[in-house]
């Protein structure tokens, strides 16, 4: 139903290649988060395969249907924007029920698809409202709304959470999720927030300057990330890493440990060092260590009731078993 | 303008500018309505200082059972529509063009601009010698070329050669206008609506056209205000002949040819009362646009 491969894709615009050639394969069902941080091509290579932009060398192929020449709407996908793109002068139904009408279906089955859409959504009460006089999260859902009546072979999603607020995003995160379980229909998500690819995604693209850096499962990437980027990208707070003899120690031109794999205590560890700012987060405390003569700083993850004070001497043990090596390249080793 | 100091300083502030421009409006429509109920015939010997008859409204009769009268209506809103048709329907076409990327971009929308700059008179002028002329006129070279018999524009054809005139005026005003309302239509919309499979028409109709609604608006409202009176084209190429005597014309055919100040307020009040009508039906019609 949804199976979209990309063959040796390219864009450039103008002299700058901004995907350099890509291959990816996207398997029916599977909610794929393209993530990386901005500028790094995730939308670019999402409108790519919308067709809203037209790729300078390679192929798209949608169920198996070469899909590189063909018109965005030719493509079964349906969209949904970071601005959500709503139609200001139309209300919630006839948003709704405008890619309906474009496609000529009858006012029956338009009515009826459009109810079914709202109901899902929770938008029955405001199908009469304009766009202006809605909330940002029922925007949203208006947006999703009339992704879904297409009836798509695949949701497109560009940033759709970043104009939300923290509560709201967790909440819409949810949904969306829950949106897949239900319909099972493929869904391409593209963000820059690791925590957004972590919690919804079935398979996480890593994406820097247009270059797949790594695809997988979110726990693949959380323990065994190829590279140094992939590694610090993946993971809040983010992986502290070390060089010089702590590495060598370890064979390794620098190693990596994440915040919730160091044990801190006030009496023996393998290293020492002086607590700086301290994040209590209730469930968890995030310990900013200086002066361990290994970085700047090192990050550590605590529970929440350790209680060490600013200016206080700690010792840390990373656990031995999970320390990430990496080779001069920055390659795992 | 939160405190009472500063409401009461804006008031006074304002007040040299509303005093001006009541005055400047109230003074003549007084003048008006009083020489309208009036004998002044100023070649008779009326005049102020001996005093003018006063004659109830023979004046008023006497404007409209003239044979003129109703024919100089309908011109002037043949004329005011051709224009806005005109303007409009060509403006969101030239809006369309010039928000294109294209070379030469900002000259360009400054040429197209230009004609906006022309005095109404010298406007006038220039396509009435430089285009319209049957003689010397780029339109009668251009017939004689393909060995065709010259038309005589402003004889023939004098209203829509008027309508072109005024037309080719005012569509850089209108074009500026729906240009900077179409830069504002958000670029996502029109690829949310290529995803739902309008195309190019349907994506005009259902989105850049409400999109420009309000900007249209604005233009029609603002153009008929000045299209409604529309004098130095006339007086310039025509003479108010040929079918082109406005009410505007008319008035001023019985102010200054006629010499008759009380038969020509008397139309005066008659262009009021139209101008008001025609902006009623305006309001009905694209007003609702505004509110949103």
């Amino acid at each position: 139903m949804g199976r979209i491969v990309l063959e040796q894709i390219t864009k450039s615009f103008g002299s700058t290649q901004v995907i350099p050639p890509l291959d990816l394969t996207i398997e029916d069902g599977e909610f794929t988060v393209f993530v990386g941080p901005s500028g790094c091509g995730k939308s670019t290579l999402l409108r790519l395969i919308a067709g809203l932009e037209d790729v300078s060398s390679g192929r798209i192929t949608i169920d198996g249907q070469d899909a590189t020449e063909l018109a965005p709407a030719k493509r079964g996908l349906a969209m949904v924007f970071q601005s959500y793109a709503l139609y200001p002068h139309m209300t919630v139904r006839k948003n709704i029920a405008f890619p309906l009408r474009m496609a000529k279906m009858g006012p029956a089955e338009i009515e009826k698809r459009v109810n079914n859409a709202a109901s899902v959504l929770n938008l029955t009460d405001y199908l009469d409202r304009r766009p202006g006089q809605l909330s940002g999260g029922q925007r949203q859902r208006v947006a999703i709304g009339r992704a879904i009546v297409r009836e798509p072979s695949a949701f497109l999603f560009d940033e759709p959470l970043s104009n939300l607020d923290a509560a709201l995003r967790v909440g819409m995160r949810l949904e969306i999720s829950e949106l897949h379980k239900r319909l099972t229909t493929t869904m391409i998500y593209v963000t820059h927030d690791q925590v957004e690819a972590m919690t919804m995604a079935d398979k996480i693209v890593v994406l820097r300057a247009g270059h797949i850096e790594q695809v997988g499962s979110p726990l693949e990437l959380y323990k065994n990330p190829r590279n140094k980027f992939v590694a610090g990208f993946i993971g809040s707070p983010k992986m502290n890493f070390l060089e010089g003899d702590e590495a060598k120690r370890h064979n390794a031109h620098s190693i990596g440990v994440r915040p919730e794999h160091i044990e801190v205590s006030d009496s023996k560890g393998d290293w020492t060092g002086v607590v700086g700012v301290s994040e209590h987060l209730g469930s968890d405390t995030f310990f900013h260590i200086h002066d361990t003569g290994l970085a700047e700083t090192i990050t550590v993850r605590a529970g929440g009731e350790v209680g060490f004070r600013h200016g206080d001497r700690v010792h840390l043990t990373p656990r031995s078993d999970v320390i990430h090596k990496f080779d001069a390249q920055g390659l795992r080793i | 303008m939160a405190t009472q100091q500063s409401r009461t300083l804006a008031r006074y502030m304002m007040a040299p500018a509303v005093i001006l421009l009541l005055g400047w409006m109230l003074v003549p429509l007084t003048m008006t309505l009083f020489f309208s109920f009036k004998k002044y015939l100023p070649l008779r010997g009326d005049s102020l200082e001996n005093g003018l008859e006063w004659v109830g409204f023979q004046n008023f009769v006497r404007f409209i059972s003239s044979s003129a009268f109703w024919p100089s209506v309908s011109t002037t809103m043949i004329m005011v529509g051709g224009v806005l048709i005109i303007t409009v329907v060509l403006g969101v076409f030239l809006a369309i063009l010039l928000d294109q990327p294209l070379w030469g971009q900002g000259p360009l929308r400054i040429l197209v601009i230009a004609p906006f700059f022309v005095m109404p008179t010298v406007t006038a002028l220039v396509w009435k010698n430089m285009f319209l002329d049957p003689v010397n006129g780029l339109f009668a070279h251009l017939w004689k070329f393909f060995g065709l018999s010259p038309v005589e524009w402003l004889v023939d054809y004098s209203l829509g050669s008027i309508i072109m005139i005024v037309s080719w005026q005012w569509l850089p005003f209108a074009t500026l206008i729906l240009i900077t309302a179409i830069q504002s239509l958000d670029s996502e919309q029109l690829e949310a609506a290529e995803m739902d499979g309008a195309s190019a028409f349907h994506r005009f109709i259902h989105i850049v056209l409400p999109h420009l609604s309000r900007a249209i608006t604005i233009v029609i409202l603002i153009q008929t205000i000045f299209l409604l009176s529309i004098f130095a084209e006339i007086f310039v190429t025509t003479g108010g002949a040929f079918g082109t005597k406005t009410l505007t014309y008319l008035i001023f055919q019985r102010v200054i040819d006629s010499q008759n100040i009380g038969l020509g307020s008397a139309g005066g009040v008659y262009a009021i009362i139209l101008a008001n009508i025609v902006a009623i039906f305006l309001m009905r019609i694209v007003g609702k646009n505004l509110d949103r």
